[in-house]
């Protein structure tokens, strides 16, 4: 019992790497809401433009989404990471980090909202145009309003998911949660940095976790 | 643009990269071929358990499947693959990748199962005891296919993301695909290695994932 606290919660390795890790906190939740904020705009803007049913920008747009939620974001992190140096272009691990995640999200939200785009009854357009608003207008008034509630769930879901992903970031060397808690272990020899780490991640991460099981009974489709 | 095309889809180094990316591919298959059937079983089992009438499995099986999908997988497999070590448990790459994948994707294989159980209507079980089933065989011949048709996009879109997460692996290098793309990136300091493995995925995935979102919208619709 001593030797796995010693192993897993020893006060003393605890006490002298909880402020960097802490400060990997700070990165792991600034990232997480620049992620989600981004990633949810561009994916609903997406969607919203594939409404508009131009063929060339959907197929594009559709390519884009496919190719983001088949590939798995640490390959593209390694491939942007290494790869855009070699062309010139310098990047730093957290620009990286943002921008493949971002990328990852708004190509999941992209099919989750035209998805719910999509399940509005044609009743909606229909009726919205014959009141004399335009297409956009109904876009924004009459359907979107009406595909968010099919939306929110699983949206929560996708995004909750990716924000974990940050973790990825001790790859590249982004000081987040876990290359704190890595980097922390190495020095002191010793399991608790990273026992700190993933009880950080479950503070984090459990209520959001709790947060999504609720919102899935809260929009439950009627009947099902 | 003559840069991009040397640096990035340079066809002379994925040539030469191709017989170390494709073993790795074929350990990526492997972990894929262990872990996807654990997380199904893991996953079937949280599920029921979660669903049962006993209060205390019901409230374990959930506190399970949160806790799992709270952790990211990456600080999962770290934990297992460099901290256990210091308790004396040491695991070879492999296992630290098979057990760290069965909690996380036991834990995400629930809830998709669970979704589908909670779907399946109350008097199917109860029609099917009436007829002479006991409670197993009511659920192994009435409910659970019902369930698990119901959720099928979700299973596969899930067992897509599992493949994807096995990219995880080369993290505490065992060596799959990513690895063996990286290791060569390192020795030649151009990324059509990663280029090349990137079209591997693409290939095996891209169909799947198609085929995941023609299903979604046909039950939506």
């Amino acid at each position: 019992m001593e030797a796995f606290l010693d192993t897993f919660f020893n006060g003393a390795v605890l006490a002298r790497y909880a402020p960097s890790i802490l400060q990997g906190v700070w990165v792991t939740v600034l990232l997480s809401v620049l992620i989600v904020i981004s990633g949810i705009a561009g994916g609903s803007a997406l969607a919203c433009l594939r409404a508009y049913r131009i063929r060339l920008l959907s197929v594009l747009i559709v390519i884009y989404a496919d190719i983001f939620r088949a590939l798995p974001p640490l390959v593209l992190i390694l491939l942007v990471f290494f790869g855009l140096p070699n062309i010139g272009i310098l990047l730093s691990s957290f620009t990286v980090l943002y921008l493949i995640l971002t990328l990852v999200l708004a190509a999941f939200a992209e099919e989750i909202v035209w998805a719910g785009i999509t399940a509005v009854p044609k009743g909606q357009w229909e009726a919205s145009r014959s009141t004399g608003l335009g297409f956009t207008q109904t876009l924004i008034w009459v359907v979107l309003p009406q595909a968010v509630r099919i939306v929110i769930p699983p949206l929560t879901n996708r995004a909750i998911a990716i924000t974990k992903m940050t973790a990825l970031g001790m790859v590249i060397g982004v000081p987040d949660i876990l290359g704190q808690a890595t980097t922390a272990q190495s020095f002191s020899a010793n399991a608790s940095p990273l026992m700190l780490a993933a009880i950080a991640y479950v503070f984090l991460f459990l209520p959001l976790v709790i947060f999504s099981r609720w919102l899935e009974t809260r929009f439950a489709a009627p009947g099902v | 643009m003559e840069a991009i095309v040397t640096q990035f889809f340079n066809i002379e180094i994925m040539v030469k990269a191709l017989p170390l990316v494709l073993q790795g591919f074929g350990i990526t298959l492997l972990i894929c071929v262990v872990v996807i059937p654990l997380g199904l079983v893991g996953g079937l089992l949280a599920a029921l358990a979660s669903v049962s009438q006993n209060r205390a499995l019901r409230w374990s099986a959930i506190a399970f499947v949160d806790l799992f999908r709270a952790v990211p997988p990456l600080v999962l497999l770290i934990f297992i693959y460099a901290g256990l070590p210091f308790a004396g448990l040491s695991l070879s790459p492999f296992a630290a990748v098979a057990i760290g994948f069965f909690l996380n994707n036991s834990a995400y294989f629930a809830e998709i199962f669970r979704a589908g159980l909670l779907s399946v209507h109350k008097g199917q079980t109860e029609a099917a005891r009436s007829t002479g089933l006991t409670q197993t065989q009511a659920l192994i011949h009435v409910v659970l296919p019902q369930a698990t048709r119901n959720v099928l996009p979700d299973l596969m879109s899930n067992v897509v993301e599992v493949i994807k997460l096995t990219s995880l692996a080369s993290v505490v290098s065992l060596g799959e695909m990513l690895h063996a793309a990286g290791l060569v990136r390192s020795l030649t300091y151009n990324a059509s290695p990663l280029v090349l493995a990137a079209v591997i995925y693409l290939v095996m995935l891209w169909p799947v994932v198609r085929l995941i979102s023609r299903f979604e919208r046909r039950i939506a619709s």
